[in-house]
């Protein structure tokens, strides 16, 4: 895909000055950056950065002790999960977290289920709205497994799928709620070539499809570097990085974190 | 060879999200319930009805509301027991103190108390989860049963502390005969059965499965778990509400209320872990083998000649009973619901091995 085509819009969220730490461990230091409309940010450092913990502050999970985040221009101090999640922000985990006792199509449609109406009631007479609806959203979620390529394991659980599938049905399972920003925690983790070559695909195609902002992180600097609009580059809970993948890569800082310094 | 999907074509979401997709399922369904309507009405004995069908009933209805908090919400409790005396109990007191209202209207409060009581000790679901959990319903089950006994007014301040169910009527027809009530029950079971199967299938389901797969994978969706967790409680004490009411009027007739006790919620419990948790079917598999066993041990040894006294043949039960059950566990620890399916699977396919 040609960057020149892309348009990237405004600030859709806005981090300042965060910083979290778990008793005398401080995981993050009074880090700001902004994530723009539509574009695929990238978060990278080496373990234990403070990566994952960011994500969790963005999606309401942790609670920073400082700073702001201010998501399509409101600014939250405390959110829980499900408030992000209705706000618009959905993700995927490192270690992946399907619900395992349920079929790909019955994750996929949980993943919905913000979108859901019926109540009690309704659901337990099921015939008339609530089927209804039960389609409705079924013609959705059929898209996603459509798109993902999973068409055949739709009735399978996710507990018995092979590990790069799982990644996928997770994947999956954040779309069907057509987040405005796509969260990803490390989604090519521990796959092979082709697999990364289908994840990348996969995230290059929500982005152009359904414009799905997405802020991922990944270890992979091939990747990285060839998907992402912008990085951010985090070590030892601080920002040592942010801009364009080229200057990124010729970062002083950058490369001494990742390289280690000579003393 | 029989039992086979292949040339079978669904061709729209609705037919693929039915309860039977496959129409050799909704036969045998369709054969088994005219069979329980007609067929056994036209064999069973009294005997049967009172000692083992009522009570299977109405112990599987309960058994399918546990497993509705602890099968698909992954909320562990050992209260049925004492929810099913709540059941029973206001059942009764609605029942005596407003003498004109409907047995349907009777059951359905019932249910919605138990359901309150139910959702009060299911807050502390918010903060603690599995075995701590269990502890904290024990409370219910302890509470819940000496407060029938001390509370005298729910009684009716009977000296003798015993409740004894009005005359059934139900729009005109008085059910007097175990066949009578049989028909009552099954009627009740199988609609709250099939609305358990349609909660499960549809939202609250899927809510309820996500809490209990993975928590925090749940409420990053945006399922709140407070309302995920309240509304299994709330749903599961109804049934085991509208369970003991039944247990009571149906079967029971009359009982001292401190009889719902923990051996009834130990029993239920095991109903849904050897029947299956998280299937509905699973939850009537159990509550047949838990009670239809004990009753084939005492027999079947007669039957074929050996002549035990009582005593050995009570110790005998247990003995081959606790044996079955660990037998089951390691054998298929997801109960006899998932043995069901094994057989399905298998019959696809067969004669061929593939």
């Amino acid at each position: 895909m040609n960057p020149a085509q892309k348009t990237i819009g405004d600030v859709l969220l806005k981090v300042e000055n965060i910083s979290l730490s778990f008793g005398g461990v401080k995981a993050l230091t009074n880090i700001s950056f902004e994530i723009r409309e539509h574009e695929i940010l990238a978060i990278i450092g080496p373990n234990g950065a403070g990566k994952s913990s960011m994500l969790n502050c963005i999606n309401g999970f942790y609670h920073p002790q400082e700073g702001t985040i201010t998501f399509k221009g409101q600014p939250r101090k405390q959110m829980r999960p499900h408030e992000a999640a209705k706000q618009g922000i959905a993700r995927t985990f490192q270690n992946i977290a399907l619900f395992k006792g349920m079929s790909t199509l019955d994750n996929i449609m949980t993943g919905r289920l913000l979108k859901m109406k019926s109540g009690l009631l309704s659901s337990a007479i099921y015939k008339g709205p609530a089927e209804k609806e039960q389609i409705e959203h079924r013609e959705f979620c059929e898209r996603i497994i459509d798109f993902l390529e999973i068409e055949a394991i739709r009735k399978v659980p996710v507990g018995r799928l092979p590990y790069g599938l799982q990644k996928r049905v997770e994947l999956g399972r954040a779309l069907a709620a057509e987040p405005t920003l796509l969260l990803l925690d490390e989604p090519m983790a521990g796959m092979n070539l082709e697999e990364k070559q289908d994840m990348c695909r996969f995230i290059l195609d929500v982005n152009d499809e359904f414009g799905t902002t997405i802020c991922l992180i990944e270890h992979d600097m091939g990747v990285v570097m060839d998907i992402s609009d912008r990085i951010v580059v985090l070590d030892y809970g601080r920002k040592i990085g942010d801009g364009l993948p080229d200057e990124i890569k010729r970062n002083q800082a950058v490369i001494d974190a990742y390289l280690g310094v000579q003393h | 060879m029989f039992y086979r999907e292949s040339g079978q074509f669904k061709t729209s979401y609705r037919a693929d999200q039915a309860i039977f997709t496959i129409p050799q399922d909704r036969i045998f369904f369709a054969l088994f319930m005219l069979m329980a309507y007609v067929g056994v009405p036209l064999i069973a004995s009294d005997y049967l009805y009172t000692a083992l069908i009522i009570p299977f009933l109405c112990l599987s209805l309960a058994a399918l509301g546990l497993n509705i908090l602890t099968g698909y919400c992954g909320q562990l409790s050992l209260g049925t027991g004492a929810f099913m005396g709540v059941g029973a109990v206001s059942a009764w007191n609605l029942a005596y103190r407003i003498p004109d209202l409907n047995i349907l209207v009777v059951f359905i409060l019932a249910g919605l108390i138990t359901a309150a009581v139910g959702m009060f000790f299911g807050l502390p679901s918010m903060r603690i989860k599995g075995f701590y959990l269990a502890v904290a319903t024990l409370a219910a089950q302890f509470f819940l049963p000496w407060l029938f006994v001390k509370w005298g007014w729910l009684t009716n301040h009977n000296s003798s502390g015993v409740i004894t169910a009005p005359q059934l009527e139900l729009f005109g027809w008085v059910i007097n005969t175990p066949m009578e009530k049989y028909l009552f029950a099954l009627s009740i079971v199988a609609l709250l059965a099939l609305a358990a199967k349609n909660l499960v299938r549809s939202n609250p389901g899927r809510q309820w499965m996500a809490i209990r797969d993975m928590d925090i994978a749940a409420e990053i969706i945006g399922i709140r778990p407070m309302v995920a967790k309240l509304s299994a409680f709330a749903v599961s004490s109804f049934y085991v509400g509208v369970a003991g009411a039944l247990y009571l009027f149906v079967y029971l007739g009359s009982t001292e209320p401190d009889g719902f006790n923990i051996n009834l919620s130990f029993q239920t419990l095991f109903m849904i872990i050897i029947g299956g948790l998280g299937s509905i079917l699973g939850s009537f598999l159990g509550a047949f083998f838990i009670l239809l066993l004990p009753i084939f041990l005492t027999r079947v040894p007669p039957m074929l000649g050996f002549e035990f006294s009582t005593a050995l043949v009570s110790h005998l039960e247990f003995m081959v009973f606790g044996a079955l059950i660990v037998f089951f566990l390691i054998v298929e620890p997801h109960g006899l619901a998932r043995l069901w399916q094994i057989a399905k699977e298998k019959l696809r396919i067969w004669p061929f091995p593939y």
